[in-house]
Order: C-alpha cells, then sequence, then structure tokens
C-alpha cells in the first residue's frame, strides 16, 4: 500500500517575480527572473537540476506545445524537461511532476517553474475561452467567460442558502476587502489598493451577481520551486520546507451532464481533493490544524465556498466566518495572506507555485509585513476551470 | 390525391414599430413612413436557423424520419455553394435517402417549391415531402423596404395521406419582370420604380395566375373562403381583390402590420394562417408575387382537426412577441452597423473544423446525445462510457434526441465581459426533462426575468459567423417555453 508523499520531498529554494502587468517584459524574461532567484534562495547551480516540470496554459512562448521555450531561455544542459498544463492548476500540476519524480526515487533535485504573460491578448480577463476549447468545445459551448463560468456557482450558493443579492454580494465583498488589505502589505502583488466592502458592492458588473472587485487580477508572472528528497534538503539549508501532502482531482462529468447529488452550490472536485489531502497529510481536524492558507480565488465567490470545501467552515456557514474575521490577517485562520489570486495577480502558469512561494516563506518567518506568528501548516488549493467541470490541486506544506 | 399533411411557422420575436425606423431614418426620405410593426430576426437568426424552428412546428407529431424530401425557399440563403435546405433537413432530423433542394432567387420561391413537392409526391417519388420558405431579407437604411420587410418562415408537408387541405388546382404564369433585383455581390435588395411595378407586374401577375386557376379547376369564386396572396401595395390589394370579385373579408389578412413582406416565406405563411382557422370544406386559395405568380387551390379536409392547437403556427408567434425599442440594434443585427467589439469580439467565431462539423453532425444540428440502456441515464454529448456514478456502462448507448425536450434552469448568469452581439451572454446550465444535464446560451430573454428553475426549451440558432472564412456555424440555444 503506498504511503502517498508525505515528508518525501522537500522544498530547498522558490522564486517569484512581481506579478503585473509586464508590458516590457516577455515570458523568457518572467522566467530568467523566478529561475535566478529560486536557485540562489536553494544556494544550487544549474548543474544540480536534473530534470524540470514547466507549466504555461494560454499561449505557446517562443515555439509551440513543449518544454523548448524553457530549456532554451535557461540554456538547460540536455536534461528531461517536461511541459505541463492544466488551466489554472498548471503551477501545481508543475511541481506535482517534479516531486512525484523525486519520490519516485528517479531524482534528487529538480526545478518547477510556471509562468505566463495575459496581458498580450489585448483586452481584460482572459481569452476568449469557448474559442480555446478545442474544435468540438467551440462548436457547442455557450458564449461564457471565467467571472460568468463562477456567476454560475454564486447564483446557486446564494439560492441554496436563501442569500438576497445583496446579502450574498456583501459577504463576498468582505472576502475580496480582505484580500486586498494583505496585497498592500506585499510589494511583489499587483494590486495594491485598499478597498471598501462598499465599492465592491457599487463595482460594474462583470457577470451577475459577480462585480469587477470580485475577480482577480489578470497578470503576468513566474514562479518556481527547488524540490529534493526530504534527507538531501538539509544539506542545502536549515529550514527546507516539507510536502506533507499533494492531491489533485479532476472532474468525472458528473456535474455538468448528469442530474446526481451536485447541487450547484459548491465544488465537488475540492471536496474530494480536500478529503484526500487531509488523509495523506493525517490532519483530522483542518479547522484547528491548519495555520494558514492560500486558495483559489479566482473570483470572491470561489474563495467562499472554497472554506466549505474545505471542511473549514460548515456548509453555509462561511458567510459568519468571514463576517467573524476568522480568514483575516488576524483570524485564526489566515487566508491569502500575500493577496491571493484577487491581488497578487493570476497568471495562469505561474499561480500554483506563486501559493506556495507564500507558504514556503511564511514556514520561514522570511513573509514581513504580512509575517504569521509560528505557523506549522500551511494548505494550498489551486483550481483550474469552472465550477462544474474542472480540476483542484490541494497541497500541505509544513516545517 | 396529394394535398398539405401539416403547416408550422416561425416568427422571430423582436418587432420594431415602424415609428422608430422613421424616427431614425424619415428625414432622409418622408414618403417612407408605414403603420404598424415589423418582425426582426435576432442577431443569431437567419433563414436557415428560421426554417429549422418552424419545420420543427410542423413535424411536432410527426416522425422526421418519414420525410422523404426536403425543398427549401429563400432569397437570403446563407450559402451559395453548400446546400442550405440539407443543413435544415439534418438539423430536422431528416433520413439521408432522401432528396434535398434550395429554391431560391425569387420571392415567388416559396410557391415554386410547393409546387415541385407536389409534383414529386403526385409522381410517387416521394410520399412525403417538406417545404420550408424562409427569408431574412436587408434593406438598406432609409429605404421604404427598410420598413416594409419582414423576417419569418413557414414549413409545409406535402403528402398523400392525413391529408388536411386537398390540392385542387394550380396555375403558373413566370415573366422575366425586372421589379427587384440582387446581383450575386449585392447585400441589399435593389429595385425599380414603384408605380412600374404597381401597374405593370403587381396588379396583374397575381390576377391572371388566379384567374387562370378559376378557369382551367372552373372554380366559382364565391365559393372560396379565403384568397392568401402577398400585399405590396395596399390599394392595389383591394383591387386585385375587387376584381376577382372577392369582398375584403375574403381576403386573407397580409400581416404587413404586424410582420411585414417576408419574401419568399410570405405566401406560405399566409396560408398556414389561412389552414389555421380553416374547417373542412373551406377552399383557400394562395398566390406568390415575383417573376411572375404561382396560384393554387385546396380544400380543407376534416384531418384538420386533428392538428388544430397542436402548433404554434402563426397566432402563438405573433402573441410571442418582444419589443426591439432600439432601431441601431436592428442595424447591427443584420451587420449594417458596424459596432466595436474589441479584440476579444474581433477574435471570437474564428476558424472552424468543417470536419468536426460532420463528425458532430448529430449533435451540433440535430442535438442528438445517448441514452445508457444499462441504467437509462440520458446524456449529452453522446457518451461512450455512462456519466452516471452508479453505472459506468461502457459501450451500451444508444442515439438520444435532446432537440424538442423542454428542461429547467439549474443555475444561470448575464456576462458583461464574454462576446456576444447583444450582452449580456445569458447563459445556464439546463437540466432536461427525462434526463441529462448540459450548458447552453439562452436567448430571447431578458435577464431580470430569468431565474433557477424557470422551464426553457431547445431553439435552433446561427452560433456564430465567420466572415473570413464565409461559414455559417449552426447550434441550439435555449429559451423561455412559448406558451
Amino acid at each position: 500500500m503506498s504511503k502517498g508523499i508525505r515528508d518525501k520531498v522537500a522544498i530547498i529554494g522558490m522564486g517569484c517575480t512581481k506579478f503585473g502587468e509586464h508590458w516590457d517584459k516577455g515570458a523568457e524574461d518572467l522566467l530568467v527572473e523566478s529561475y535566478v532567484e529560486a536557485i540562489a534562495d536553494a544556494g544550487i547551480e544549474k548543474k544540480d537540476i536534473q530534470a524540470v516540470w514547466y507549466g504555461s496554459c494560454n499561449d505557446e512562448y517562443s515555439f509551440g506545445k513543449s518544454a523548448i521555450a524553457l530549456s532554451q531561455t535557461l540554456k538547460l544542459p540536455f536534461i528531461p524537461v517536461t511541459r505541463v498544463e492544466n488551466m489554472c492548476a498548471t503551477g501545481s500540476e508543475a511541481i506535482r511532476g517534479a516531486a512525484y519524480s523525486i519520490a519516485a526515487g528517479v531524482h534528487d533535485v529538480c526545478l518547477a517553474i510556471g509562468v505566463e504573460k495575459l496581458k498580450d491578448t489585448g483586452f481584460g480577463g482572459l481569452g476568449e475561452v469557448a474559442a480555446n476549447s478545442g474544435l468540438k468545445g467551440k462548436l457547442i459551448l455557450p458564449s461564457y467567460s471565467g467571472p460568468g463560468g463562477f456567476a454560475l456557482l454564486a447564483t446557486k450558493y446564494f439560492a441554496k442558502y436563501g442569500l438576497s443579492a445583496e446579502k450574498g454580494k456583501e459577504v463576498l465583498a468582505m472576502v475580496s476587502a480582505k484580500s486586498h488589505a494583505n496585497g498592500c502589505l506585499n510589494p511583489k502583488a499587483h494590486l495594491r489598493k485598499h478597498i471598501t466592502v462598499e465599492m465592491v458592492m457599487k463595482a460594474p458588473m462583470i457577470a451577475w451577481p459577480l462585480g469587477l472587485f470580485d475577480c482577480c487580477g489578470v497578470s503576468d508572472g513566474s514562479a518556481a520551486a527547488i524540490v529534493c528528497r526530504a534527507d538531501l534538503a538539509k544539506n542545502f539549508r536549515d529550514d527546507p520546507v516539507l510536502i506533507k501532502a499533494m492531491q489533485i482531482a479532476a472532474s468525472s462529468g458528473e456535474e455538468l451532464m448528469y442530474q446526481g447529488s451536485w447541487d450547484g452550490s459548491y465544488v465537488m472536485t475540492g471536496a474530494h481533493c480536500a478529503k484526500k489531502t487531509y488523509e495523506e497529510a493525517g490532519i483530522k481536524n483542518p479547522r484547528e490544524e491548519i495555520d494558514m492558507m492560500e486558495v483559489h480565488d479566482c473570483f470572491s465567490i470561489t474563495e467562499l465556498v472554497t472554506y466549505e470545501d474545505l471542511q473549514i467552515s460548515a456548509r453555509g456557514k462561511a458567510p459568519d466566518d468571514v463576517k467573524d474575521g476568522f480568514y483575516n490577517l488576524d483570524g485564526k485562520i489566515p487566508c491569502q495572506p500575500d493577496g491571493g489570486l484577487k491581488c497578487f495577480g493570476h497568471p495562469i502558469g505561474a499561480s500554483g507555485l506563486r501559493m506556495m512561494y507564500e507558504m514556503y516563506k511564511q514556514l520561514q518567518g522570511k513573509a514581513d509585513k504580512r509575517q504569521l506568528k509560528d505557523p506549522k501548516i500551511g494548505l494550498t488549493h489551486n483550481m483550474g476551470g469552472v465550477p462544474y467541470q474542472n480540476v483542484v490541486s490541494i497541497n500541505i506544506l509544513g516545517l | 390525391m396529394v394535398g398539405i399533411v401539416s403547416y408550422g411557422a416561425y416568427i422571430p420575436k423582436f418587432r420594431i414599430d415602424r415609428k422608430i425606423i422613421y424616427q431614425a431614418m424619415g428625414w432622409f426620405d418622408g414618403g417612407t413612413y408605414q403603420p404598424g410593426e415589423k418582425a426582426v430576426a435576432n442577431f443569431d437568426e437567419d433563414s436557415i436557423s428560421m426554417a429549422v424552428n418552424s419545420t420543427y412546428d410542423c413535424l411536432t407529431d410527426i416522425d422526421s424520419k418519414d420525410m422523404d424530401a426536403l425543398f427549401f425557399a429563400t432569397t437570403t440563403a446563407p450559402y451559395k455553394e453548400r446546400l442550405n435546405s440539407e443543413i435544415i433537413a439534418t438539423a430536422c432530423d431528416l433520413r439521408n435517402d432522401i432528396r434535398s433542394a434550395d429554391y431560391s432567387n425569387s420571392v415567388k420561391a416559396g410557391t415554386t417549391a410547393l409546387l415541385a413537392a407536389i409534383d414529386s409526391v403526385k409522381a410517387g417519388s416521394a410520399k412525403n415531402v417538406v417545404v420550408a420558405a424562409a427569408d431574412c431579407r436587408v434593406a438598406k437604411p432609409g429605404s421604404s423596404q427598410e420598413e416594409f420587410f419582414g423576417d419569418s418562415a413557414a414549413s409545409l408537408v406535402i403528402g398523400e395521406d392525413n391529408i388536411i387541405a386537398n390540392l385542387v388546382g394550380s396555375h403558373s404564369v413566370s415573366y422575366d419582370f425586372p421589379d427587384c433585383w440582387k446581383s450575386s455581390t449585392d447585400k441589399y435588395h435593389r429595385q425599380w420604380e414603384d408605380r412600374f411595378i404597381r401597374t405593370e407586374a403587381y396588379s396583374k401577375f397575381i390576377l391572371e395566375a388566379i384567374s387562370g386557376l378559376v378557369k382551367k379547376t372552373g372554380l366559382d369564386i364565391n365559393s372560396v373562403s379565403k384568397v392568401a396572396f402577398p400585399c405590396l401595395y395596399p390599394g392595389d390589394f383591394k383591387k386585385i381583390g375587387k376584381m376577382l370579385g372577392l369582398g375584403l373579408e375574403k381576403l386573407q389578412d397580409p400581416m404587413i402590420a404586424n410582420v411585414g413582406y417576408t419574401g419568399a416565406s410570405n405566401s406560405l405563411m399566409l396560408l398556414t394562417a389561412a389552414l389555421e382557422d380553416a374547417k373542412p370544406g373551406d377552399k383557400i386559395i394562395v398566390a406568390s408575387f415575383g417573376s411572375g405568380s404561382d396560384a393554387l387551390l385546396f380544400e380543407v379536409t376534416e384531418e384538420i382537426e386533428k392538428i388544430k392547437g397542436n402548433r404554434r403556427g402563426i397566432k402563438k408567434h405573433l402573441a410571442a412577441k418582444k419589443a426591439l425599442t432600439n432601431y441601431e440594434k436592428m442595424l447591427a443585427f443584420r451587420d449594417i452597423l458596424p459596432v466595436e467589439k474589441g479584440i476579444r469580439g474581433e477574435t471570437a467565431g474564428t476558424f472552424t473544423s468543417f470536419s468536426t462539423v460532420w463528425r458532430e453532425r448529430n449533435l451540433v444540428m440535430a442535438l442528438y446525445g445517448s441514452k445508457c440502456q444499462a441504467c437509462g441515464t440520458p446524456q449529452i454529448p453522446a457518451q461512450r462510457i455512462c456519466v452516471n456514478p452508479d453505472c459506468g456502462a461502457i459501450d451500451q448507448m444508444e442515439p438520444y434526441k435532446f432537440a424538442g425536450r423542454k428542461a429547467t434552469i439549474f443555475t444561470y448568469t448575464g456576462d458583461n465581459l464574454a462576446y456576444t452581439p447583444s450582452p449580456p451572454a445569458i447563459y445556464c446550465i439546463a437540466d432536461f426533462e427525462g434526463g441529462g444535464r448540459y450548458w447552453f446560451d439562452i436567448t430571447d430573454a431578458d435577464l431580470d426575468a430569468v431565474e433557477v428553475g424557470m422551464e426553457i426549451e431547445p431553439t435552433f440558432r446561427r452560433k456564430y459567423k465567420d466572415d473570413k472564412l464565409g461559414m455559417h456555424i449552426y447550434f441550439w440555444k435555449m429559451q423561455p417555453i412559448m406558451q
């Protein structure tokens, strides 16, 4: 019986660029920046890297759907490079590949790196999603957008728990306002501006009931991690961070194509994935055992529902926890201490690694103004797709 | 015997008050004003989509697999090459061992197709033929045609069994009369002087065709219940009736005041309206106009009682209307007014794989999914492995058609970010009655009126148009159930 990945792999170095609108930088520039920071942080050289997992999702940089964009940019010396893509969970998928290779005993030191240049499309938001859903998908999918896909979740959540549009939007606004407050403390965040609940509620409507401030930043950026065998980690640094669990779940089709148990008010993959993650990490009571987290707040509703999918808030009770400040920087489980997708920004291929970057820095006590008091266990939750067909990656990091 | 077995119609929901058009463009030609309103196809409709929806109405209680041919009449065929009628036949789920043909290039084409269908049945080469006529003509802003033209479709099944109206006879006249024309590259209709058309053609050809019909069939014109023919000029319309010895009450309302002059679909639309009100024994004449005229005489049978009320036909479509209060929106829907779509809109709907369209034609055109024979779960798109988590049977599927099935809204949104020619993009996850779930665009709806649990139904629409590659791509959307 396999025991999973718990404590087999350590993160010994990480890098993350400032996220934002890098009009003057290409994907290659961003990759170099996160890579240079990561190897310096790990204290290794290029020759120490045995294999690489590279995540990018939206565009093909330089040379098609392959690893070549990365290997040529970093001048990697003819080593294995795997390109992965799994929508907005691409960054998590990259480190999963690298960590699994180490856990399998194939490699000792690997690089996981993700990048996205979202600001080269010529318009706000992500690319035209229906048109990018394959030759069959574009024939049948509605004309939808990311916020629209998640608005379908908000509609259902509000309906299930009897929240009026105003009450529901107010709770969502508190989620966004909290992340903006955190993002202001972070020099690498994309959006560093305080907002009020009132501003969120009055913002232009993007996809009913989600307004502008319910949506995350659309950004350029890159993040990278050096992973190695846990038993070798102390050779590189005194404070390596251990991977306690690393799970990912993909939709079975049940949500979108079957009138089954799913009521549309939560994310099935998230709920399934959380259960497996806690089993792997040995966590019995997440509300008590998790110290901090970075979740996939592509939209405010996603974060709200994720509190419940992660079994931290009871079903239907996340709004109460939000109002109580449970997830604030000074709350019981601070969520999005770095500003989250909302304010740090969301370059698709990098976001999963960016979440780990914050947990890693917090665990090492290097999170500057955002530093939490003595955290031991951090969780990242990274989701790709729409609430009814998606992948959810949940990971636990600890000392 | 040969005759009409069924009728159906489609009139787009949008109606624009002609005052709105006149207020916008009357400055140019003060003489264009016409009273009433006209039907305007939504941005996602064209002659093919309207013909599909009217044919579904026509085949409400008839098996589409019993049809042996489909003839399509229009002057606004989306494709010049690629058989428009076969796109309709595929969407309407007809067999493949059939004939399909496009009848075009004259607004008389509706009756030309009808006569061809009658001849096919008479000759014994087909038992049942669908005739679908639809038009969506574009006139230049400021022209009187802009106010006059309306959009609609009508469909008939011509056959030899279960006839609701027997064909008694027909008479045709054909003239190369250059009243109106479009060259192969023209977007807009052109026409010669009205007085020339009125005196030399309109007031003569219909009269000549109907007179010929009366003579040929030995008909006592006083025994006719209704005569249906297009109204191009109200004065001459009445005069034609008078010349035939018919009082105004015998003339079928030409629906100019509430739909408009609907081109190639006009005569069949008027015939459908006449049939809706007909009782057994009624005699109905329908005549067309355009490069001559065809006149046909039908006698209604007892069978008509069986289909009455089973179709949306003209009346229900007339009632299910939504006011279009914005003139510029009408222009944008027809690509007359170039709207700033932004880069997102400019790059949406480009490149379609026709080999994928062909392979997926049952899904894309006729909204087929599959039904698991092991657990009975309908699913769309068709699956090889059952989506029911408690089943998972492999390759035990049978085809299952979702077109024509009601659904309810599981969840929805109105999206201002996604590109659509008519924001917001409203879409939903739909739960079909009897099982099956998928997400669809919602059309012909106001966001304020959409809610979870609302009843909806599929409607055939143009999903997008790729002007660069000249492709018109169709799929099904959801619309609020028409009462």
